[in-house]
């Protein structure tokens, strides 16, 4: 199966800007189906981005982040062809995790 | 004997002066002071996503309270057509700044999202959130162990709770 994760990250200059961009249902556990039953929670808690080792960015997220979620950020460093390993884990304990190239 | 108590001793005196420096720590506000708290490391916060109201999310992630700040710059829109969706992003010109969190006010559970901005990072995030409802969204920025906020509110046309 493709990765869920898709990220560009493109370095200029002396810092790295990340978009990053994942398939995930957030479903907050307050929404009910075509049924009337709760569709119980099912979000992404962790979402950790590091480059050269080290932890660059952690977002701790709950369910009001918005279904597919967005997020961009930016670190100082980093080079063209490095690599960035982005990885999440929901509140079901399911993960993925995927490399990008510094472009 | 007399070795073991010489030991126990030289052990008593690093403890006391661990726990000096410690106190000093506390006393300098540093952000290291507070490893306790969720908020100054890696584990996820569960009890403060789980608060109803933002001031005790707030007060359950960092464990003080925010004052507002104009060096916060909250960017979100006016009007949200779809509270599914609404796009937020903070900045802020502050240094030192060690997180980056956000709230919105009227929803189940009011904190949305928090970011570890380690030393190197720029301190500032885009992201999108879902809004219950018509309300004020809130941006804390941590900077040197201090909390700065900048509040926006946002009219959502339609929520994104699926009423």
């Amino acid at each position: 199966m493709a990765s869920t994760i898709r990220v560009r990250a493109i370095n200029s200059g002396d810092t790295t800007e990340v978009q990053a961009l994942i398939q995930h249902p957030m479903d907050s556990g307050f929404v009910k189906d075509a049924k009337g039953e709760i569709i119980p929670p099912h979000f992404i808690q962790q979402l950790t981005f590091e480059h050269g080792g080290k932890t660059v960015f952690l977002a701790n997220w709950g369910a009001a982040v918005s279904k597919d979620p967005y997020v961009k950020f930016a670190f100082k460093g980093g080079a063209k062809g490095d690599e960035l390993k982005i990885s999440w884990i929901d509140n079901k304990g399911a993960s993925d995790s995927t490399t990008a190239k510094i472009a | 004997m007399s070795l073991s108590s010489d030991r126990s001793f030289v052990t008593r005196r690093l403890v006391l002066q661990g726990a000096g420096a410690v106190a000093l720590i506390g006393l300098g506000n540093l952000p290291t002071a507070v490893p306790a708290l969720a908020a100054a490391n890696d584990k996820y916060p569960e009890d403060a996503f789980k608060q109803k109201s933002d001031a005790d999310a707030i007060k359950a992630l960092y464990g003080k309270a925010a004052e507002a700040s104009d060096k916060v710059k909250l960017d979100a829109p006016e009007i949200a057509e779809n509270g599914a969706v609404v796009p937020i992003a903070v900045a802020t010109t502050l240094a030192d700044v060690s997180s980056i969190s956000f709230l919105v006010s009227e929803n189940p559970n009011a904190l949305a999202a928090s970011y570890m901005i380690p030393a190197g990072t720029v301190p500032a995030v885009a992201n999108r959130l879902k809004m219950a409802k018509t309300c004020n969204v809130i941006a804390i920025v941590e900077s040197s162990g201090k909390l700065y906020s900048a509040t926006k509110e946002v009219k959502v046309t339609v929520g994104g709770c699926g009423g």
